[in-house]
This record gives C-alpha cells, structure tokens and sequence, in this order.
C-alpha cells in the first residue's frame, strides 16, 4: 500500500515524560476509511498517541504525517488547517460546560465557517439526530449522562465533518448496552461517511466490533498489528491475555 | 535547624523559577495581543465578566471607604478648624492612592480568583484541549482575552470606586455639615488637575495586566484535579495581590520621577 493510501503514519516516533518512556519508535499506519483500534493497559501511552496526531504533544524523535504532511513541522497556523480535518471525542468528552448541548456542537461551525445562524441551527440539529440526541439541545453538560455527554462529544467532534476521527475511550464510564450504542455509531459513521478512526480503547469487545486493524502496545512498544483474526492467532502471551479478556 | 536548611534553597528556586514562567507567560501574551486572531467577541465578553459584574463590589466598597476616610478626616480636620479641607483631602486620597489600589485588590479577589478557577477547571476536565482539538488557539481565546479584559475594565472600575468614595463622603458630610452637593464636589476638585487624575487611574491598567497574566497563568498550567483548581484559585490571589503592591510602589515612585507636577 503506498503512503498515499494511508491517512495517518506513525514513523519511530519517540516520546518521554521527565525520565519515563512512553512510547519507544513506535510505528504503524491507518489506511484511509479504516479504523484502528489501539490497545493497551492503563498508562501504556494510547492517549498520549492521540494528542501526538492532533499536535498537542510534540515527539522527541520519529514523525508523524497525517494526509501525507508531517505534522511536528508545521506552524501554528497550518496545524490549525490540519485539526480542521480532524475529530476527536475526549474520554471524558471535553464538553464546555459553560455552553448548552447546541452551543457546543456550533461552536467549531460558528469558529471556522461562513454558515448563517439558520444553516448552523440546521447542522447541529442535523449532527444531534445523528447521534440520537435530537431533544436535548438546550440542556447544558452538567444535566446529561455520561453517554449523553459522550453523544454530544461525537457531535461536536463530527460538527466539521473531518476526515479522520480520533476517539478516545469510548466506552470509558459507560455500561454494557450503552456500549454498544456508542460502538454502533461509530461503525454508521465509518461505512456511511468513510471517516477513518484511530480509537483508544482497553475495551477488547468494541475493539473487535469497530476495528479493521488493531495495535497493542506494551512498555512503550508495539507488540503486534494486525487484523483481528491476525491477533487471535497470535502466540505472543501479552496478545493472548488482551484477545481472551471479554466484558 | 538541617531542615530549614535543605528547603530553602529549593524553596527559593522553585519561587524564581514560577517569576521567569509567569514573565515568559506575560512576553508570550503580550506578542499574542497584536497577533490575530483578535477574539473581539470574546474580549468584549470578558469585560462584561470582568467589569460589569464587579461593579456592585467596587461601587458598595467605594461608598464605604468614602464614608469611614471622611469620618477620620473630619476627626483629624476639626482639631484645626480646617473643616473646608476635607473634601479635598478625600478627593486626593481617593484619587492618587486608595481608589485604584483597593480596586486593584477587589478585583484581584473577584476576578483574579475567578479566572484561575476556570481555567484550572478548563484545564484538569481537558476543555483546553478540546478547544485546540476544534483548531482554536487557547492561548489567544482563553489567556490573551481575559488579561486586555482586565486591562480595560481596571481603569473604569477605578474611577466608579473613585467616584462611590467621593459619594460617601459627602453622605457623611452631608450628615454632619448640611453641606450641599455641589459645593462638596467644587472643593473635592479644586486642588486636582488633569494628570492628578489620569496618572493614578492609567497605573490600573498594569494591575489589570498583573492580575490577568498571574491568575490566567495558574488556571493555564494547574495540575491535580480538584485539589489543583482550589490551589490555581487561591495562588491567583494570593500572587496577584502581592506582585500588585510591590509593582504598586514602583509605579508611583516612576510617576513622582517623571511628572513631579502631577504627583498629589
């Protein structure tokens, strides 16, 4: 598959805290309209992947290219143009709590777009029954539920109609069933909109459901890619114990 | 004794070190100020937050200063027969000293706190992360906004407490000496000119920027969830109001230098 296939690329990429590795040359690569699940415990640098593909953090080594340009050399004003083309739905979805429901899905309308009050009002109404969410749009953050809130995170998230999707932990706080609910909208919005995702999850049963490929990391490297029947047949133990643990 | 010893140095080193991050901080702002994005919107929103909702504070603080300054003046004046002086020696304390620094120090409390604790909140929910997510430069939307804010509103709430002084003194004058409005502010300003009034009041502007600059720095760098937030609210006070009063004494000793005739 040729770079230009590939919406994002991780190139022995390198990153520490104080004296702690994180991530020690990871590479691995997202064909566009796929999703990629990462996996891994607890501290294992997943978020911390995320935030390097949006710009937030900078790598101490390696690069990082998202559509083909390599992100940690662009100025400010072009990374600006690059996030437009991204999503990301926070683990605890980042809503800003000062705003209502519809507030916060226009607010990157109303930042980055010409739209007049009447085509944003529409477009959020338009992202909000996307996400199911359709009656709640002057309810404000503190007065949803976790998976409200991570519905209203999506919409927002999706508001600019990116290309590429970063979602991290999805399921994080919520149940079983509203799981899954989460992990469906996912899956509609990958075949629908051709979106290509990079989703943070420690959840193996939404991993198996939403990804075309799935990374492990492990002490700050990747232990194996692959598909999911390429990782169920994996003898490596660490993969063994992610695979077989179910919720 | 060993104790003391061992924490100094580093207690001195970590104060030094948070000096040069805010004065990195407060260089970085003032570049970003004359940068686009201009955030109009949001500058505007924060005086309303900054200004318009502390004028209640300032305006009741002010009517009380004026009252209990005009009672003490009055005790002082009267021992001399020089009753006539005392709006006048009000005017001048109100105006020169005690107007803007209480300003200063209200709104360091209201304001100053404020600011920490949102962006502390901001920052341990990853709401600033959020906005940059959405290709949104935080800095500019969150820090920048917030301290020309403060510079704006500092030097209008100086003159509403100025004046909410000026007010109460005469309502204690008033009580005592019948005097009539119109007289008590012809003598409050016979003996103040155009720069008695206008050096004092611009030196509110360095606060609003003190006050701006420090509490949005340790909204922006807070850590530790809640525990952190209390800490970026209450060091946001606590720093602001210091650097304030020492910055405070510069400030009049620079204008005394420079325009020896406006200096009350």
């Amino acid at each position: 598959m040729s770079s230009a296939e590939h919406a994002i690329r991780f190139d022995n990429v390198t990153k520490s805290f104080d004296d702690r590795r994180v991530l020690d040359r990871v590479s691995f690569d997202v064909p566009r309209s796929e999703a990629c699940c990462i996996m891994g415990r607890s501290g294992s640098g997943k978020s911390v992947t995320l935030k390097l593909l949006l710009g937030l953090l900078k790598p101490d080594e390696g690069k990082i290219y998202v559509n083909d340009v390599e992100i940690e050399k662009l100025d400010s004003a072009h990374l600006v143009e690059v996030r437009k083309t991204m999503g990301f739905l926070f683990q605890y979805s980042a809503l800003f709590d000062s705003l209502s429901v519809a507030e916060n899905v226009a607010f990157p309308l109303r930042r980055h777009t010409r739209m007049s009050e009447a085509e944003i009002a529409g477009s959020v109404r338009e992202r909000l029954v996307e996400v199911g969410l359709e009656g709640e749009l002057d309810k404000m953050p503190l007065d949803l539920s976790g998976g409200m809130r991570k519905r209203v995170g999506l919409a927002r998230a999706l508001a600019l109609k990116p290309s590429i999707l970063l979602v991290d932990e999805p399921s994080s706080g919520l149940d079983p069933i509203t799981t899954r609910e989460i992990d469906k909208l996912l899956m509609d919005l990958k075949s629908s909109s051709k979106t290509t995702m990079v989703v943070v999850t420690h959840n193996v049963p939404s991993a198996r459901r939403i990804g075309d490929k799935l990374v492990i990391l492990h002490d700050a490297h990747i232990v194996v890619q692959g598909t999911v029947e390429e990782l169920d047949q994996s003898k490596d133990a660490v993969v063994q114990q992610f695979m077989s643990s179910e919720r | 004794m060993s104790n003391s010893k061992q924490t100094s140095p580093g207690l001195t080193r970590t104060l030094l070190s948070e000096c040069g991050l805010i004065s990195t901080f407060a260089m970085r702002a003032v570049r970003a100020a004359f940068q686009p994005p201009f955030e109009l919107r949001e500058v505007v929103h924060q005086i309303y937050m900054a200004g318009w909702r502390s004028l209640p504070l300032v305006m009741t603080s002010g009517l009380a200063i004026g009252v209990v300054l005009s009672m003490h003046t009055r005790a002082t004046m009267e021992r001399f027969g020089a009753e006539a002086l005392i709006p006048g020696a009000l005017a001048i304390a109100m105006i020169s000293e005690t107007g803007p620094l209480m300003t200063g120090l209200l709104v360091s409390g209201r304001v100053g706190a404020g600011i920490g604790a949102e962006l502390g909140g901001m920052k341990v929910t990853e709401q600033i992360d959020a906005l940059e997510s959405l290709a949104v430069d935080s800095f500019h939307y969150l820090a920048v906004t917030r301290i020309i804010a403060c510079m704006i509103a500092l030097p209008i709430l100086t003159t509403v407490m100025n004046f909410s002084g000026l007010v109460g003194g005469f309502l204690a004058e008033t009580t005592i000496s019948n005097v009539s409005l119109k007289i008590y502010f012809h003598q409050a300003f016979a003996g103040i000119g155009f720069l008695d009034y206008v050096l004092p009041t611009l030196k509110t502007v360095v606060f609003g920027f003190i006050i701006g600059t420090v509490s949005s720095y340790l909204g922006y760098t807070t850590t530790g969830g809640s525990e952190g937030i209390g800490r970026a609210s209450t060091y946001s006070v606590v720093f602001s109001s210091m650097v304030l009063i020492v910055i405070n004494v510069l400030l009049v000793r620079i204008i005394f230098l420079l325009f020896p005739a406006g200096a009350l």
